[in-house]
């Protein structure tokens, strides 16, 4: 879609720390998720590494392969920690207008 | 079962807050207010010792209760007087006994605009990428017992 495209052009190119592999439609092996990337597998497995010390991915053994997985829950909670962020500013643009707009906002 | 529809937020930069606000007042007084240090720290809530000055730290105790152990430390980058104020800080700085400064930081960005009825302030806070995940989840657990609780007390002051 066209909007979409659009919207995607005003926004800031992904940052590559945080990148999470594509899950959405469940566990997946490294080799599965190397596929098409052009990225090797060695290098997905630093990342998988990477984010799972930090506990937002994790594997488990399904047969013989190695399955990684989101920990969504987590994944959740980081996000949060911006909405967080968005509130206190809110709520600090909101002293700053009972300052600038108010002479009692001066009291303190 | 939409497996593969990525849910909107995806599409949402995780790097950066933006916020604009119009205040009814000059772009004069909205300027003192925030590039006064004093004036600064009154509505923020911070006891900064010294004045903002480009490419100079500034320091000072919030002014929170149940913040009063932090301390903050302000990088101001850029003054443009009237129009454009820019400090680098680590955002929610806030674990006691932590020390954050080996850690990246993040970019506060004002911007003043002249509006019908005021002033137009853009606050953007930009960095957020670069910031370790770990510690992210940190402030959120923090959050959980602290800020929920910080808010609602300070919406009594502010009314």
């Amino acid at each position: 879609m066209s909007s979409k495209r659009g919207a995607a052009a005003l926004q800031p190119p992904p940052a590559p720390p945080d990148a999470v592999p594509p899950f959405a439609a469940g566990p997946l092996s490294i080799t599965r998720l190397s596929e098409g990337t052009g990225v090797t597998r060695q290098a997905i497995t630093r990342h998988l590494h990477a984010l799972g010390r930090v506990g937002l991915v994790r594997h488990a053994r399904r047969g013989r392969e190695r399955v990684w997985d989101l920990n969504r829950k987590r994944l959740e909670k980081a996000k949060q920690y911006l909405d967080h962020i968005a509130a206190q500013w809110d709520d600090a643009a909101e002293r700053l207008r009972a300052f600038v707009e108010d002479k009692r906002g001066e009291q303190r | 079962m939409a497996v593969n529809t990525p849910a909107p937020n995806d599409t949402v930069s995780t790097d950066r807050i933006e916020k604009r606000v119009v205040l009814r007042a000059s772009r004069t007084r909205v300027w003192r207010a925030l590039t006064n240090a004093a004036e600064f720290g009154t509505w923020f809530r911070v006891k900064l010792e010294g004045a903002f000055a480009a490419g100079r730290p500034i320091r000072g105790r919030m002014a929170i209760p149940g913040y009063e152990h932090v301390t903050l430390e302000l990088l101001v980058e850029r003054i443009d007087p009237e129009r454009y104020f820019a400090y680098r800080w680590h955002p929610y700085a806030v674990a006691p006994g932590v020390d954050y400064s080996a850690e990246p930081t993040t970019l506060v960005e004002f911007t003043l605009e002249d509006t019908e009825g005021g002033t137009a302030l853009t606050i953007v806070e930009s960095g957020f990428d670069r910031i370790p995940l770990t510690r992210r989840a940190e402030a959120f657990r923090m959050n959980d017992n602290g800020w929920t609780g910080q808010i609602k007390h300070l919406a009594k002051y502010v009314e």
